[in-house]
């Protein structure tokens, strides 16, 4: 899902780059502002795990691969403004260290991974959550309700930056369907990881899981 | 910093879990091309994708290049990672953090 450089033009990216720029500028002005001591470390180990996670690509269909996105892994853990954040500096440093995802791409990536990813996601999440207030495993079922529908919403992204930027010469509508169709499937993964990962910190520490105050500051007394 | 026991204790396991997950379980990573790749490859757009600025870094795609054993470079870079996003994570949050005199506690 990491876009290289050259795919999109210049233009294009320089306009995300503008929005996912702007984006971080907000969140980290709302983390700055709300973010507790004890969460600084919670956000720096959801950073690395999804590093790690990301690292893992699961098969598929017979050759293709997908791997997690973890935008709404991050934003149910540690809150949609941090997620955005972690997710953003994991790209960053995909970028930076490893060559994966091109620099000049790094604002579409951003955009598709982070905003949606961990903002969209979150708003998704809460959808979902809210109807489910008082089940045991509201918040791991609504965290990957949230994250399956983020895998493809982050490839319509995608395809909208490939409709005004695309560089290539092919047809729009066929990308569009194997982008959308691919996704889908790699959707299935993300919920999965999501909802164990989720569902494990739930059990053990519910207390660390942003999107658990969510219901208890919901739930009627 | 003031963490109880038993956050302390969470987040050393959750670190130890990540190092496992990048340092091992990606040596059973899927090698066949992602989502998009895959779509670029089927649709023929590929091409138009440049290399990347540090292609020829050690550590690019995943420490392809620090060793010619595949699984060492693949553990380095995993190990890179973890510690680097932490890192990068803890300091950022805790710069913009302490920068807010009204910071919540």
């Amino acid at each position: 899902m990491h876009i290289p450089d050259g795919i999109i033009n210049g233009t294009t990216s320089a306009g995300y780059a503008a929005v996912a720029a702007g984006g971080l500028g907000v969140a980290l002005r709302r983390t700055g502002a709300h973010l507790s001591e004890r969460e600084v470390p919670l956000a720096a180990l959801v950073a690395a795990f999804v590093f790690a996670a990301q690292m893992v690509n699961f098969p598929v269909i017979a050759g293709m691969s997908g791997h997690l996105l973890g935008g709404v892994l991050a934003a149910v853990l540690v809150g949609p403004a941090t997620g955005f954040v972690v997710i953003s500096v994991v790209l960053l440093v995909q970028g930076l260290v490893f060559a994966d995802g091109g620099l000049s791409a790094l604002g579409l990536n951003i955009v598709n991974m982070g905003l949606l990813g961990a903002i969209g996601g979150y708003a998704l999440f809460r959808l979902v959550a809210r109807t489910l207030r008082g089940h045991d495993r509201g918040v791991a079922f609504a965290a990957a309700t949230a994250a399956f529908v983020s895998v493809p919403l982050a490839a319509a992204s995608f395809i909208v930056q490939f409709a005004i930027g695309g560089t290539a010469d092919v047809s729009l509508g066929k990308v569009a369907a194997a982008m959308m169709g691919s996704h889908v499937l790699i959707g299935i993964g993300e919920s999965i990881i999501t909802a164990v990962v989720v569902g494990a910190v739930m059990a053990s520490r519910p207390d660390l899981v942003f999107g658990a105050r969510l219901q208890s500051q919901d739930a009627p007394v | 910093m003031t963490l109880d026991t038993r956050t302390k204790r969470f987040i050393l396991l959750g670190l130890i879990l990540s190092v496992v997950v990048a340092v091992v379980v990606s040596q059973f990573a899927s090698s066949s091309p992602d989502g998009l790749e895959y779509v670029a490859d089927n649709q023929g757009f590929t091409d138009t994708a440049d290399d990347h600025a540090f292609a020829d870094s050690p550590l690019a795609d995943y420490g392809s290049g620090v060793t010619d054993t595949d699984w060492v470079g693949t553990a380095v870079a995993g190990l890179v990672g973890v510690a680097v996003t932490f890192g990068v994570v803890y300091g950022l949050f805790w710069i913009t953090r302490r920068r807010n005199p009204k910071a919540s506690t």
